[in-house]
């Protein structure tokens, strides 16, 4: 299989999405690493769940305090204009669409937006932690994920197999290969990782991509 | 009579088998370890736990204390296993030995909060279409399809705050308020543990998160070192 982008080059690929101003959650795993690759020029500010807006990016160890936390656990910094606030006001921000982006890690993502992230089902039991509330109340959803499984099984299907998280609920996918957009038409190639083609995505892809007339390489 | 507990054993004295109790906390931060240590030395049973998360990221402290004792009959939680590791709830959950009721988390806090402010059940868009809102009502408002979720109420809630007058007015620290604050609102008996008592009237009014008429008893906690792996 062809290899793509780093977890980290697939990190600042997302960070590029963000606007000025924008309201921005980022769910466990690889999204929460994207608040280290924030553009400077770029005022995002970064909503948790566990009640709090405006962190930075990942502590450095001498930073570290252990009650300052993001969504996995991981020490971060705080920005000028932050805030604390309980998990009844911080989910209440989140149903209420007030939260512009949510960047989600996924098992699989269907052909019509559908994201299966919260259960592996040989495991017998999953975390679903914020995910359904997230992807069922924010603005857009992207995906950040690798293109396929360990095994190269493709981790964009026609149907999930996985429980779901939420239907068509995704907007945008970002993978170590590809930006794939979710349309009513169906999934559009928007850009492909530097040299790979867009024939090398669709092997790996179980839906038939829409190729865009503006298919370009990911900027990074 | 004082809500200032001379212990956190004092301040757990009766809870008995079968209570639920609600455990403030999120990952690493915000629980109140003293006061899970006290429960696992008291030893009550079959408790239902109302908590995030059933333990795993700092097992020697954390919930898993009440798991490998064998204290747990049920778990009513949004993140109740990590990946990556396998904790002792997970191990006996697998193998029927603890019942798990999943939330969505924001459906778990509102359950909460509506559980606290005298509201019985809400409608809310969060898990409509998957497994967790199987063999639940739902209607359809504007076009989308809610669930209908019902509140939470609890004996006790063990929670962890930053300050305390004497009379259990509560300020937090950072990220550590996550369900706390919450929590405090929803129980019968809330405990609250602290990182230092104050005198009353030393804690600027504005600044009060939870106001003394949700806490009931007060300890100071002892430290704990957080492990970040």
């Amino acid at each position: 299989m062809k290899s793509g982008l780093t977890r980290e080059l697939i990190c600042m690929r997302v960070a590029k999405k963000f606007r000025d101003g924008d309201y921005v959650n980022l769910g466990i795993g690889l999204p929460t690493q994207v608040s280290s690759f924030v553009p400077d020029n770029v005022n995002v500010i970064l909503h948790c769940e566990n009640g709090m807006m405006g962190y930075g990016r990942i502590a450095h160890p001498e930073e570290i305090d252990p009650e300052l936390v993001n969504a996995g656990s991981e020490p971060v910094t705080l920005k000028p204009g932050a805030s604390f606030f309980d998990s009844a006001t911080s989910f209440a921000m989140i149903r209420g669409g007030h939260v512009n982006v949510t960047v989600m890690g996924a098992f699989q993502v269907s052909e019509e937006g559908d994201l299966a992230n919260w259960m592996r089902t040989e495991r017998g039991v999953g975390s679903v932690g914020g995910a359904m509330d997230l992807v069922s109340g924010s603005k857009k959803v992207i995906a950040a994920m690798e293109h396929t499984t360990r095994a190269g099984h493709p981790r964009i299907v026609r149907k999930c197999t996985h429980p779901l998280t939420g239907r068509a609920c995704v907007n945008l996918i970002i993978t170590d290969l590809a930006v794939i957009e979710v349309t009513p038409a169906g999934l559009v190639l928007k850009e492909v990782a530097p040299g790979v083609t867009a024939e090398e995505v669709q092997k790996v892809t179980e839906p038939r991509l829409i190729i865009s007339p503006e298919l370009k390489e990911m900027e990074l | 009579m004082s809500r200032i507990y001379p212990s956190a054993e004092a301040a757990v004295a009766d809870i008995p088998d079968g209570a639920s109790i609600m455990v403030g906390g999120f990952g690493v931060t915000g629980l109140p370890f003293t006061l899970i240590k006290a429960l696992a030395d008291r030893g009550a049973k079959n408790l239902t736990l109302i908590a995030n998360s059933a333990g795993g990221r700092l097992p020697d402290i954390d919930l898993t204390l009440l798991v490998k004792n064998g204290q747990v009959r049920k778990v009513i939680a949004s993140y109740p296993v990590y990946s990556g590791r396998v904790s002792a709830f997970e191990e006996r959950h697998l193998r029927g030995e603890i019942e798990l009721e999943m939330v969505p988390q924001g459906t778990f806090a509102e359950r909460i909060r509506a559980g606290g402010a005298g509201i019985p059940a809400f409608y809310t868009p969060t898990g409509a279409g998957t497994r967790l809102a199987e063999g639940k009502e739902s209607r359809v408002f504007s076009g989308k399809e809610h669930v209908l979720e019902s509140a939470l109420r609890a004996d006790f809630a063990l929670i962890r705050a930053h300050r305390a007058d004497m009379m259990g007015n509560l300020t937090y620290h950072r990220a550590a308020r996550n369900f706390n604050p919450v929590m405090a609102t929803a129980a019968a008996i809330t405990i609250a543990e602290v990182d230092e008592i104050v005198d009353t009237g030393s804690i600027d009014p504005e600044a009060v998160v939870t106001p003394s008429i949700y806490v009931d008893r007060i300890i100071k906690g002892k430290p704990h070192e957080i492990r970040f792996d």
